[in-house]
């Protein structure tokens, strides 16, 4: 018999009593965090963030192009890995080129280029799926436009987030963007810039993945960035 | 760069030496002390809210239960939805077929250098030990693993490997083996570190690494971390391929929301991890990175002998959060590697038999004072102390007794005058008029009892049986109230 049959073979002769499934929603209904508004709901999604040293810019639809010049320049970066086939990696393209930052794109095959992209490229930029107020995170999915590494090996991770899709949980989240129904090949959900505490329990960012995360969070016009910085 | 794997380490067998060694140990006693205080505090103030911890307690004990109530066939659905995306998934019964179904895939692809994210099995199955032998270099990428395997030791904490170490011994280390400078600033260590690893992704032929839930209903493989290592080594190299023990399988995608909700917080105080990377597949036709060939391993490895009976099966429900050991008496004060085994503290006093056999561990089930701190953290309801319990019955079970569910080891510390004087004990406690001859037996010759009383009397005064049996002073208690 093989390993696998044997294996199962054995589990099997257990004969173990099955159970009911687990009653995750009626949890999550009765015990999901709640905010008395949207403001609220993202001063605390804000909080988690910055707290793990991510940085929060509040932007708008029209003009996060702009934040996103200032915060290169300002971190002195020379390049930035953008998509070219999605619309905000276009935007993105003539925003960075306009102010002389030069444009790198994802346009072969990782085994191609590795040497060069973790030797040569200074900041990665993303869009997200949707983000989770209760524990200050943003998801991201992989696809071709936006490979799962533009988020991790360049050292700064830009990322573009549209607050309107904004889930109080984890739990919710999955819910809402169906995600077991048709699982990308890389989920990933990010609070903050890459850290470790394994030298004496002593917190130090930038282990090995982006040292710096900022998060672009594209605000609707109803709400106004400065009260979302008023005791935040 | 020096990553050798270690080649002399405590094993389990001489655990009560080890333990002698470790308490001896005055600075190792010392981190141990620090890390653990901290660890305890973190953790009680990002549970504070006691409803919603004893809710989700229970909701994950339920998780985890389902799972393996269901186990035989989840496994079968996983490799399903697996295989159709790709992803081999190989069985080993053992740690030897473990070994050579990983050293098979990096023959094939005439690999040389590996890069490891953490997981526990492959330290389980001694993997950097054998591939070595092999002409294989391992590197371990997991910022704490990478220090113990550069000091040449084994990991003391299932979360935190390097816990036992100062920032003046890894900058020594690095100095010796990364010709860095001699520093105590711990974020120049963790550069160095950073720059060191992020060579070998670039380089490494195979990624590996560990599970922490594996989700039958998907085919998705998920990964709990801080540092991005997971993430380089599971995305970076061409091939990755990931190592389990048969028992990580949940049934549906939802029921990894409540138990990652509790992992970071129970094990390190940590509101949520930095990373929660779910893998389904190798990367597509079309997709640019991710790995061209993926493979999931999983290990049996006495995991069945566990799973054989109710009692026992709830070992399996284990998240490996670490928690039981970070409040643990005995952990705190003698640390992870005197236990010798992969997986110390509490869950490796009951998991270990099991991988291992009693014949190797049966001491481990002895370095409890059944205080039940674990059972009262472990955030999936474990109850450790009565699995301590019976694995001890186990232990001086006759190994000829004939039983249901055997125990691999059944009988280890058995011995014949331990078994004469249970029964004894027995005999007397079960019958009156055995009971009541033995109290007067033990008050009037009370003066004859000896001095010395085997282990107890080095660390006690000796045990001296009372004037009087509670008969006696409950008769004339009777008497005086007449």
């Amino acid at each position: 018999m093989s390993a696998r049959n044997n294996i199962l073979a054995k589990l099997r002769k257990a004969n173990a009593y099955p159970m009911d499934l687990p009653r995750t929603e009626e949890y999550y209904q009765e015990m999901s965090p709640s905010w008395d508004n949207e403001i609220e709901r993202l001063k605390h999604w804000a909080k988690c963030m910055r707290a793990v040293k991510t940085e929060i810019f509040w932007v708008r639809e029209n003009n996060w192009e702009e934040t996103l010049i200032q915060v290169a320049q300002q971190k002195n970066l020379k390049n930035m890995l953008v998509s070219k086939n999605t619309e905000h990696g276009k935007r993105a393209t003539t925003a960075l080129q306009a102010a002389s930052l030069e444009v790198r794109n994802f346009e072969q095959k990782i085994d191609d280029w590795k040497d060069e992209f973790f030797a040569e490229v200074d900041a990665g930029f993303t869009s997200s799926l949707c983000g989770i107020a209760h524990t200050g995170t943003i998801m991201l999915t992989s696809s071709v436009a936006e490979p799962r590494s533009q988020s991790l090996v360049p050292p700064v991770h830009f990322c573009l987030f549209d607050t309107r899709k904004m889930y109080d949980t984890f739990y919710a989240a999955m819910q809402g963007e169906k995600l077991a129904a048709d699982m990308p090949t890389n989920v990933i959900l990010i609070s903050g810039p890459s850290k470790t505490a394994d030298i004496q329990l002593t917190l130090a960012f930038g282990a090995h993945g982006p040292r710096d995360l900022v998060v672009l969070a594209v605000l609707p016009e109803h709400i106004n960035p400065a009260d979302l910085e008023v005791a935040a | 760069m020096n990553t050798q794997v270690v080649h002399f380490h405590p094993r389990p067998e001489t655990f009560k030496q080890n333990s002698q060694a470790a308490l001896a140990d005055k600075p190792l006693r010392k981190s141990l002390r620090t890390a653990m205080d901290m660890l305890m505090t973190k953790r009680k103030m990002v549970l504070s809210d006691e409803q919603e911890l004893q809710m989700l307690r229970t909701l994950c004990e339920h998780v985890r239960q389902h799972a393996l109530s269901k186990l035989p066939d989840l496994l079968v659905q996983l490799e399903e939805n697996l295989t159709k995306r790709g992803v081999r998934v190989h069985w080993a019964e053992t740690v030897e077929e473990a070994q050579q179904i990983i050293y098979g895939i990096m023959e094939t692809h005439n690999g040389k250098l590996m890069v490891k994210g953490k997981s526990m099995v492959s330290e389980e199955i001694e993997l950097n030990h054998y591939l070595e032998s092999k002409g294989i270099r391992a590197v371990e990428s997991d910022l704490g693993e990478f220090i113990v395997q550069m000091a040449g030791e084994k990991p003391t904490h299932i979360v935190m490997p390097a816990i036992h170490k100062t920032k003046e011994q890894v900058s020594e280390l690095f100095h010796n083996n990364l010709g860095t400078e001699l520093t105590d600033d711990v974020d120049k260590l963790t550069g160095f570190a950073r720059a060191a690893l992020r060579d070998i992704y670039r380089t490494a032929d195979i990624g590996l690494s560990g599970v922490n839930f594996a989700v039958a209903e998907t085919g998705t493989l998920c990964l709990v971390e801080n540092e991005g290592n997971g993430r380089l080594s599971t995305t970076v190299p061409p091939v990755h391929i990931a190592i389990t023990g048969i028992e990580k399988v949940v049934a549906n995608l939802t029921d990894v929301v409540p138990l990652y909700s509790q992992l970071p917080r129970t094990a390190i105080g940590q509101p949520i991890t930095t990373y929660f990377n779910m893998i389904t597949g190798p990367r597509r036709s079309e997709e640019l990175d991710g790995p061209q060939e993926m493979h999931l391993v999983l290990l049996d490895n006495g995991r069945s002998q566990a799973y054989g009976e109710e009692q026992m099966r709830r070992t399996l429900q284990c998240i490996r959060c670490g928690a039981c050991m970070n409040h643990c008496p005995v952990y705190t004060r003698i640390g992870g590697a005197a236990y010798g085994t992969t997986y110390p503290g509490p869950i490796g006093e009951i998991i270990s038999p099991h991988l291992m056999g009693l014949e190797k561990t049966r001491d481990l089930p002895t370095a409890c004072s059944m205080c039940g701190a674990c059972v009262e953290v472990c955030p999936v309801k474990i109850p450790i102390t009565e699995q301590m319990a019976r694995l001890r019955e186990e232990a001086q079970r006759s190994p000829n007794e004939n039983v249901n569910y055997p125990i691999k080891g059944q009988g280890a510390s058995h011995s014949f005058g331990e078994s004469i004087a249970w029964r004894i004990f027995n005999g007397s406690f079960g019958h009156t008029k055995a009971y009541r001859a033995l109290g007067w037996f033990s008050t009037t010759f009370r003066a004859l009892t000896p001095p010395w009383q085997l282990g107890w009397t080095e660390n006690h005064v000796p045990l001296k049986p009372a004037e009087k049996t509670l008969q006696q002073m409950l008769a004339e208690r009777k008497q005086n109230k007449q």
